[in-house]
């Protein structure tokens, strides 16, 4: 069984996000990337798969942040056999829409074998749409989204599909599929740098180059901003033991304590 | 004239709370444009559930066995030639575990933009406006749809469920689906939420936790805060997916909703799919040191501070 997980990099939201002079899109050069958490969790899904079932794991993406490579690397020193990179005239940085990836995917995927590919079920910037479905459609195979667990029997798979208030569905799939990945068996494993290092030496990344981006349908972004924070919080100030109290207060006022 | 489609959700023969906002807000694009809302609803023996959606002015009706359980292929296979037909101005999905299956897959299939994360829409001289919150509820982004066919995904909460619920009763019309054999997804089962030590629906006090717990080690000072307090401990997904805390623990999108009386945020930035399961709780108050963190808009009081050290103090404070 051959498993390609789609791999993508996103703004980090833990530091301060600024948006660029034009008002379209983040300031790309204040951004540090990280892997999208979610194709984290694909990965590790591919990887249990992977020792259970001796499927192979490929790793792919599009490289739009220059920075893919350490991604890349490290899904090797994780267990996954090959790594594949999309090159071509990004503006490094720059969110690339949701329709034009999944092409850009879809065509490299065409141009290979698999039985399954999983990518996460969101990610921080897909404002146009998620990738995993997307990418199902232009392969015209089946798509499950919002997947916990996948496991191979009888020649096909078995999901588990989340929907709220913590119902889940069995589903079964017949390969090949996209799964979008909200959650692995597990929490993603780590690389120690030296394994990634080991990788950076010994392994190579392919590299797919794209002439021309594909033609998709994308609705014009008029503008990005960061809201106002409405203020609705009260802010407490003052040292640890000043907040503390006052928090207290208000409980005790509240009658939450005695 | 513009039509509006709104595709309902439903799971054990309920509608979900996100059909009726998804509802009001075609309704409310259709009264500003004069336009008409088009209602979807997919399943078996699901008239009832038709004729509930009151603000449509009609409700197409796709009965099948096939889709008598939910499956993304089913779906997505009855609905693309009925919007390949009908065309609509705009087709409102939600931004669920449903919709999030079905508008991309759609979107990608009929070659129509999709906009995602949807928490405002509104008419301006022809064109369509939408809002969406992205990177984790930090940035909100303005996209225009100047004209149709269009899709978008709508957040819950975000628009009005009374006015997807007023109205007299829509026409309701049987369509009969193409072919939906040879489907390459089976429905096996739907599993209850499993049942835990702790219901933290119907704790009064909920101290929950996110990243900013940094480790599993770590929940024990969140344990030991919720102890004092006389609540439990929840958590966001990170700390779930991570398996620090079990999943009936989770609140948000795809855990609980919970409305206690007190609900201490430690460490969560705010995602709307985190909010959208304690946005009603009667008294929020984060601890984020992030003083931007989304969490501040929708908590009552907060605080900009590392969460240990409040945590400690706060520990202290009770034991006087």
């Amino acid at each position: 069984m051959d498993i390609v997980v789609a791999l993508k990099q996103v703004p980090d939201l833990v530091e301060e996000l600024e948006i660029n002079d034009e008002g379209t899109g983040l300031d790309p050069d204040v951004l540090s990337f990280v892997l999208n958490e979610f194709d984290d969790h694909a990965l590790e899904e591919a990887l249990l798969l992977k020792e259970e079932t001796g499927a192979t794991v490929t790793v792919i993406g599009v490289d739009t942040t220059g920075e893919l490579d350490q991604a890349l690397y490290t899904a090797l020193a994780k267990g996954a056999d090959r790594a594949i990179k999309i090159v071509g005239d990004f503006e490094e940085g720059e969110r690339l829409p949701i329709p034009v990836m999944a092409r850009l995917l879809a065509g490299a995927l065409q141009q290979m074998t698999y039985d399954l590919v999983f990518t996460g079920v969101q990610a921080a910037d897909d404002l146009d749409g998620q990738v995993a479905p997307m990418l199902a459609a232009l392969l015209n195979v089946p798509h499950v989204g919002v997947v916990t667990s996948v496991a191979r029997v009888n020649g096909v798979v078995k999901v588990q599909k989340e929907f709220w208030g913590g119902i889940t569905a069995d589903l079964e799939v017949d390969l090949p599929a996209v799964l979008g990945i909200q959650a692995a068996r597990q929490a993603p494993r780590y690389a120690p740098v030296s394994r990634v290092r080991q990788a950076m030496k010994e392994a190579t990344i392919e590299e797919i180059e794209v002439e021309d981006l594909p033609e998709a349908p994308v609705a014009p972004l008029r503008r990005m901003f960061i809201p106002e924070v409405s203020g609705r919080a009260e802010i407490l100030e003052g040292d640890e033991a000043t907040i503390a109290e006052k928090i207290v207060d208000i409980l005790r006022e509240r009658g939450l304590i005695t | 004239m513009s039509t509006y489609f709104v595709i309902a959700e439903h799971l054990q023969g309920v509608l979900t709370e996100t059909t009726f906002e998804a509802l009001g807000a075609a309704r409310n694009l259709a009264d500003a444009t004069g336009g008409q809302v088009v209602g979807v609803v997919l399943g078996h023996e699901v008239s009832e559930l038709a004729a509930q959606m009151a603000a449509a002015d009609k409700v197409l009706v796709v009965d099948h066995p096939s889709l008598a359980h939910y499956s993304p292929e089913g779906y997505v296979k009855a609905l693309e030639p009925l919007l390949q037909e009908h065309r609509p101005r705009l087709a409102i999905f939600q931004n669920t575990a449903i919709g999030m299956d079905l508008a991309p897959y759609l979107a990608a299939r009929l070659d129509w933009p999709l906009v995602a994360y949807c928490n405002a829409l509104r008419a301006e001289n022809g064109a369509i406006v939408t809002t969406s919150q992205i990177y984790g509820g930090k940035v909100m982004a303005e996209c225009r749809l100047d004209d149709g066919p269009a899709m978008v995904t709508v957040l819950a909460g975000a628009f009005p469920a009374d006015d997807g619920r007023a109205g007299n009763s829509p026409s309701v019309e049987q369509v009969t689906p193409s072919t939906l054999n040879g489907l390459h997804t089976r429905f096996l089962q739907l599993n209850e939420p499993e049942t835990g030590d702790v219901d933290i629906t119907k704790a009064d006090v909920i101290v929950a936790v996110g990243r900013g717990i940094q480790s599993e080690d770590n929940i024990e000072v969140a344990e030991e805060l919720a102890q004092a307090l006389g609540g439990v401990v929840a958590a966001s997904r990170p700390v779930v997916d991570a398996g620090w805390l079990p999943r009936t623990r989770q609140v948000g999108k795809s855990g609980q909703k919970v409305k206690p009386k007190l609900y201490l945020a430690l460490g969560i930035s705010g995602a709307p799919e985190h909010v959208e399961g304690m946005k009603d709780a009667e008294l929020i108050i984060a601890v984020n040191t992030d003083p931007n963190a989304p969490i501040f808009d929708v908590a009552h009081y907060g605080v900009v501070a590392d969460l240990f050290d409040i945590v400690d103090a706060l520990l202290e404070t009770l034991e006087k």
